[in-house]
């Protein structure tokens, strides 16, 4: 049976119990279920932030995000998949990112969503602006992100 | 064709996206980053530093040796910071 991964980039907030329950629900064939949710902190570095917008390139941010879920179904033997990233503006305690991984055995469920969350942070185009009493700036890339993403390889 | 810049790129150059008609020389990637960092301050300013700039032709990651014979879409964008 081939597996289709659900891909969503909206703006719109979700609900992180919604998609796990759609993933698995009356299924018996699934033994795990993990799920990763990315949320706005309200600080960073110690100063707090009024809120991050996140832009994103349309078209390619489905593109890249469907190579990678691809990527994922053919290295783990995944019964489900769904991956979800918000753009706009996300205020702190909100929904960023949700990546849920379902299979018969929590290995490849546990490893996949780590290889996906890995990957979305360095090569899915959206680019986080931050918004402080400072005023608002891009944050930077950071190098053990990469590093994260390179041990897949 | 048409090139598209995002974030701190497209701040600077000043618009989100054009289109633009290289001369034949302009072959690769990085021969476009230089070509368009000649038309102004403004993209002088965006390409810099030329080394931070990722690129993507027609929605996929490239390097910048990457030919752009029959790209329809480039686009210049800083590091990711999704996630």
């Amino acid at each position: 049976m081939s597996v289709t991964a659900t891909i969503r980039i909206q703006q719109a907030d979700f609900d992180v119990a919604q998609e796990i329950a759609a993933l698995s629900k009356g299924r018996t064939d699934i033994g795990a279920v993990v799920s990763f949710s990315g949320i706005c902190r309200g600080s960073e570095q110690g100063e707090p932030i009024a809120a991050l917008t996140l832009e994103h390139y349309p078209g390619m941010a489905e593109a890249e995000i469907g190579r990678h879920a691809d990527e994922a179904l053919s290295r783990w033997p995944l019964q489900g998949l769904t991956i979800i990233h918000r753009f706009g503006r996300i205020a702190p305690g909100e929904n960023i990112v949700l990546v849920v991984t379902a299979s018969s055995h929590r290995l490849a469920a546990f490893e996949a969503a780590e290889f996906l969350m890995d990957y979305l942070k360095t090569s899915a185009p959206f680019w986080k602006r931050e918004e402080s009493q400072k005023g608002t700036s891009w944050v930077e890339a950071r190098d053990h992100d990469d590093d994260a993403a390179a041990r897949w390889t | 064709m048409k090139v598209k810049y995002f974030a701190w790129v497209r701040e600077r150059v000043g618009v989100a996206e054009e289109t633009v008609e290289p001369p034949a020389d302009v072959r690769t990637v990085n021969d476009l980053i230089g070509w368009l960092s000649s038309r102004g301050e403004a993209y002088a300013y965006a390409f810099e530093k030329p080394k931070v700039i990722r690129a993507a032709i027609d929605h996929a990651h490239v390097k910048q040796d990457a030919m752009l014979s029959g790209a329809r879409e480039v686009a210049f964008f800083p590091p990711m910071t999704g996630g």
